[in-house]
């Protein structure tokens, strides 16, 4: 069962509409050698085999596949969770750092960079710099800074020199351009790993190739569980698009599985405070690609609002935009007070205290259709350990009685 | 008028282009600069659009692009203020921003209201050379608009070609590979590069910008080039300034 519709990259980039490569002629050069380079060096079988070998005895994959019995039966349906939040530094963003840090050695670069939201993917940046002995610098955004305090301090434990984006919201987005502000400066020596599924092409198609082993082996598992190689839902936190992208990838063409995509509504979605890029976003370029983003008619990027700093960005990936207009994946978007919710309920009911970005996901359950004999995989894109100071912040604000 | 291509090539060397943010110290203040850069003798005049997420751009282009936002400066707004210009000054004008600015405007109405109000050049340091060529090139050339693409010390001899036969203004030299508002001395690597260029023999007239900042870096350059493009100094200047006028008068003598 395949669709006509292709969701793969084209070569030229595109996904349908979106994507490409918009980028001043300051980046053209390291943008093309690794547009011209990533897909025979990731398919070189000793990268491949270095990859996997890291996977498997770094990270710990593969990540468990668990049947959440009360969400099951409260949901009614078969709720799976891909447990990406026992990875190896917590989250699902070391998958693909640790697939850019193979090909940067592989370049020759001395110098890795990168920005981040939650933090996540600058710890397992800094991770995998520690590893292989590179210099790491990551950007982020001061008000995330200030939020995401656990992981700041990991990131400075591991050796990574940590620089507050002081720029506009100064979170996300303002983290990302001062990333690639430094590499502007520094073309030649330095990579930059680009934590999400965003960004001048070949990127999105490179982290997305590199976190599909979340699909690859949930093809698998639920095949063991279930005795079907696929599963009838699909649902994924978006911020860049880079969990959803790694946990759909395998089903993309496969019309049997529906794709889910859980946005943050922020404080709501007509509140100005928000960041549900697929109902306030049209069509236009935010890093280096055409997709969809929050801007006015002038085309300023406008700033975006949610709790989680993981889902805090104006856009979204080009394969998402893709998706989403081709109606081939679905939107749903959850407010912070109902992510915080799911939070309380995840940790109650399973024993698994899920990241706040996470959570948006897992809060959406209950405004699907969902019938008793569906098979549904949550991507569990992390844990919440780095979010404890926001969860005990807002149980005391609301009087949550625990 | 005469087109910016004509103006450089017919003063040959030395050229001086200015750039500032539309916007920039006072919302206001867009038209006065304009009138004061053509009087100090400045041979073309850049007018940076504010843009929200300016990644090409060192601090003090960004700093100008939040002033100029936060004054409630706008695109036809921009083209309101050289349209007020133009009855004072005939001096080539090209206006920089940033590919998103320009699509969401909308290209032809962009293409249209910039040549109505007097504009004559764009360039857009995002917008690849491949589909400038494919979707808008004959529409730059229906409304006499110059485009002027950009070339660094990495780009490839081939790519330089592409740009100097795509440029309908002149060639942007990015003088390093660098974000907007470093300065310093130029350095060997810089003049091989720049000379590489000249003896490159390419059609259009040449500038050499980006951490062009006093006199001195001034000279040096224009010896490999048709002349200089000078912003992140000039807004410095602007920034610290009292009186507009008396500031461009004594910034532009000092060049
Ligand atoms: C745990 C977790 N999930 C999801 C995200 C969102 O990123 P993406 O959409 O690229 O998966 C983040 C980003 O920081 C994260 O830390």
């Amino acid at each position: 069962m395949t669709s006509k519709q292709s969701y793969h990259v084209s070569p030229s980039g595109h996904y349908g509409d979106f994507g490409g490569a918009y980028i001043p002629e300051m980046l053209y050069a390291n943008v093309e050698e690794i547009k011209n380079k990533y897909i025979e060096i990731s398919n070189e079988p000793e990268f491949q085999a270095e990859f996997h070998q890291l996977l498997k005895d770094y990270v710990g994959r593969p990540s468990p596949l668990y049947k959440a019995n009360t969400l099951s039966e409260k949901y009614g349906a078969n709720i799976y969770l891909k447990r990406e939040d026992l990875n190896h530094t917590g989250a699902h963003k070391i998958n693909n750092t640790i697939g850019q840090i193979l090909l940067a050695k592989r370049l020759g670069k001395k110098r890795i960079i990168a920005e981040t939201g939650a933090g996540q993917h600058g710890v397992a940046t800094a991770t995998v710099c520690a590893l292989m002995k590179l210099e790491c610098i990551v950007y982020m955004g001061a008000v995330d800074i200030e939020r995401q305090a656990p992981n700041v301090a990991r990131m400075k434990m591991l050796g990574a020199t940590v620089i507050p984006a002081e720029s506009g919201s100064k979170t996300l987005k303002d983290a990302t351009n001062e990333a690639i502000r430094d590499w502007i400066n520094n073309a030649e020596t330095t990579h930059y790993i680009i934590g999400s599924a965003i960004g001048p092409h070949p990127y999105p198609d490179m982290v997305t190739r590199y976190q599909s082993v979340i699909s690859a082996e949930i093809k698998e598992q639920i095949q063991e569980k279930t005795g079907k190689d696929y599963p009838d839902y699909v649902v994924a936190c978006v911020g860049g698009g880079s969990n959803a992208a790694g946990a759909f990838y395998h089903f993309l063409h496969d019309d049997r599985v529906q794709l889910i995509l859980a946005e943050a509504a922020g404080k709501g979605i007509d509140t100005g405070h928000s960041a549900a890029t697929s109902i306030l976003g049209t069509k236009g370029i935010i890093h280096g690609c055409m997709t969809l983003l929050m801007q006015t008619p002038d085309g300023q990027i406008v700033e975006p609002y949610s709790l989680s700093a993981g889902l805090d960005y104006p856009g979204i990936g080009p394969l998402h935009a893709h998706l989403i207009t081709t109606k081939r994946a679905k939107v749903y978007a959850a407010t912070d007070d109902e992510a915080m919710q799911a939070v309380l309920e995840l940790s109650a009911a399973e024993g698994i205290i899920p990241a706040l970005e996470t959570a948006h996901a897992l809060a959406i359950l209950s405004k699907m259709d969902l019938k008793s004999e569906d098979n549904v995989v949550i991507c569990l894109s992390g844990r919440g350990d780095k979010d404890l100071n926001t969860y005990l912040k807002y149980i005391e604000e609301h009087k949550i009685e625990l | 008028m005469k087109s910016i291509r004509q103006t450089i090539t017919d003063k040959g060397q030395n050229v001086l282009n200015i750039y500032f943010t539309a916007g920039h110290p006072t919302l206001v203040s867009t038209v006065d600069i304009i009138i004061s850069l053509a009087k100090s003798g400045v041979d073309l005049i850049e007018l940076g659009i504010p843009y929200s997420d300016p990644l090409a751009d060192g601090l003090t282009i960004q700093k100008s692009g939040e002033a100029a936002l936060r004054n409630g400066q706008t695109i036809s707004n921009i083209f309101a203020q050289v349209k007020e210009a133009r009855k004072s000054t005939d001096i080539p004008i090209v206006m920089m921003g940033y590919f998103n600015q320009f699509l969401q405007y909308g290209a032809e109405r962009f293409l249209k209201d910039a040549y109505e109000s007097g504009v004559q050049g764009l360039i857009l340091p995002d917008l690849p050379m491949d589909i400038y060529q494919n979707e808008y090139q004959s529409m730059f050339e229906k409304y006499h608009m110059e485009i002027s693409f950009l070339v660094t010390p990495l780009t490839s001899d081939d790519r330089i070609h592409l740009a100097d036969q795509l440029s309908s203004g002149f060639l942007y030299v990015v003088s390093q590979s660098s974000i907007t508002g470093k300065s310093g001395d130029l350095s060997d690597t810089q003049r091989q590069y720049f000379q590489r260029i000249q003896d490159m023999k390419l059609t259009s007239p040449q500038l050499i910008g980006f951490g062009i900042h006093d006199k001195k870096s001034r000279m040096e350059a224009s010896q490999y080039a048709h002349g200089v493009i000078v912003g992140s100094a000039f807004i410095r200047a602007l920034d610290g300034s009292q009186n507009v006028k008396e500031t461009i008068k004594d910034f532009v003598g000092g060049l």
